[in-house]
């Protein structure tokens, strides 16, 4: 295989990487905040039950997840994800799902423990600083609070942001056809195993990227400092 | 008639008794020095006052009218609440600036939402440009103008302070509090804060100051009331509490008070 044919492939491989990472990341950020109200609740019920949930996300590796939703279906009620109608036949869509509904419960899981050291970071003063001004609590949240979480929660999120694109390569055990799933390809059917190798790049290039915007955004509320 | 009046008011924390029973009145104009101890709970009674804390018991009126009664069956919202707590403005310990905000904003984002909501168009204009100007005046006033495009973590804990104080007097409270004011600052940047109070007398202004200063007390207030275990031990003019004290805790305090090493 020529260097070119190689890259055309890692790129097609890299295309789904690159999906898979957005989709994780647009679904799991406000998933994470809904995640965090429910660990931080008066209602001890959805507490337990959230935490709970958090608690077995966070303390079980990935890939064991990744297989859990993969084969469980089909081994405990006979009715394999393949099969799914949703999925409408198309394997690779139902691989892809898997991956993307794991990744999504995962990170969530982390964005709202996050989240919820942000908010619990910001002094208690604040909150008292806006009610005596005559400011609703929505008010004081909005206009006091968020910005300041958001400043302080942006290193973390960009840590796991970054992690994540190293994560999509799990899927590949579920024979979603990401950039590594590709790499192995050239290296079963060809004998070669730069390939695999090369799939750096990618993962370097991109987070390049990624640090990139990290650090502008970083920059730019480097104002706030209390 | 007084301006402020508060009755019988307690405060646990769990099992803890940290207010029990305190009553005064304030009439207006008036500068009132509150004393004592730390645990004598003179933060908790401000925090009170401001419903920062709600009181187990007691009522608090503002120009006779009751604006908390402990008792009352039905629950206050959080809008009676708000409404109150226009009557007074507070200012913290931490000085607690917004610190995404610049000098001017902090004073003008809280009377923006209070007095420009719902309106549209020149009305709207008009509010805001108020608002702009008065924000510019206070800063003027207490000697910050230079300062009102600074973020607050340029600033010194003493301009900070009066940044704040000026924040608090953006919505013309009937009655400003201070929470040991200047208990965060180093020695130094003392004189500026509480130079700045002192020229907020006057003006018929009601304030009640929570203060570790007691020269501060006795050169500024009009009144003077000493705190120890959650009660008024003693209270009278400035010159009487601290040159005659009838108690013998206040006598104790004083004197630990003055004698630094």
């Amino acid at each position: 295989m020529s260097f070119l044919e190689v890259t055309q492939w890692l790129l097609e491989g890299f295309s789904t990487t690159l999906l898979l990472f957005a989709f994780t990341l647009i679904l799991s950020l406000p998933l994470g905040l809904v995640l965090m109200f429910g660990t931080t609740t008066k209602f001890w019920p959805v507490k337990i039950l959230t935490r709970a949930f958090v608690y077995i996300i966070r303390g079980t590796p990935l890939m064991l997840q990744l297989m859990v939703v993969y084969y469980i279906p089909g081994i405990v009620f006979h009715y394999s994800v393949l099969k799914w109608p949703i999925f409408g036949g198309n394997v690779p869509l139902a691989q892809f799902c898997c991956a993307l509904f794991t990744f999504v419960m995962n990170y969530a899981c982390y964005f709202s423990e996050i989240y919820r050291g942000g908010i619990q970071s910001i002094p208690k003063g604040q909150y008292e600083a806006g009610q005596v001004l005559g400011m609703t609590k929505s008010q004081v949240f909005f206009k006091v609070i968020l910005l300041q979480v958001v400043k302080n929660i942006l290193a973390p999120v960009s840590n796991e942001t970054i992690t994540l694109v190293k994560d999509t390569a799990l899927a590949n055990i579920i024979a979603v056809t990401e950039i590594i799933f590709f790499a192995e390809r050239a290296l079963n059917l060809h004998n070669i195993i730069w390939p695999m190798f090369y799939t750096g790049v990618f993962y370097l290039g991109f987070n390049a990227l990624l640090t990139f915007i990290f650090n502008r955004l970083e920059r730019k509320l480097s104002y706030i400092r209390s | 008639m007084a301006i402020l009046e508060v009755k019988n008011i307690h405060k646990s924390f769990g099992k803890e008794q940290v207010l029990k029973g305190i009553d005064l009145s304030l009439e207006k104009g008036e500068v009132l020095a509150i004393i004592g101890s730390s645990g004598s709970g003179k933060t908790t009674l401000l925090r009170c006052i401001n419903f920062l804390e709600r009181a187990d018991k007691g009522e608090i009126c503002v120009n006779s009218q009751v604006i908390f009664d402990a008792q009352r069956e039905k629950k206050y919202t959080e809008a009676e609440i708000r409404r109150s707590r226009l009557n007074f403005g507070l200012v913290f310990q931490q000085f607690n600036l917004f610190p995404q905000y610049t000098v001017h904003r902090n004073l003008t984002l809280a009377a923006e939402m209070l007095e420009a909501k719902g309106l549209k168009g020149e009305d709207k204009k008009r509010v805001l440009s108020e608002i702009a100007s008065r924000a510019d005046k206070l800063l003027e006033q207490v000697g910050l103008s230079e300062k009102k495009g600074a973020y607050p973590v340029e600033l010194s804990g003493g301009q900070q302070q009066r940044v704040a104080i000026a924040r608090a007097l953006m919505l013309s409270p009937q009655i400003l509090c201070f929470d040991e004011p200047t208990s965060a600052l180093d020695p130094e940047l003392t004189g500026e804060v509480l130079r700045v109070i002192e020229n907020l007398r006057g003006d018929d202004r009601t304030m009640i100051v929570v203060t570790h200063e007691m020269e501060f007390a006795r050169k500024v207030a009009t009144r003077v009331i000493f705190m120890a275990d959650g009660v008024i031990e003693e209270e009278g003019d400035p010159e009487e509490v601290f040159t005659n004290p009838k108690s013998e805790k206040l006598r104790s305090f004083l004197s630990s008070s003055l004698e630094k090493f």
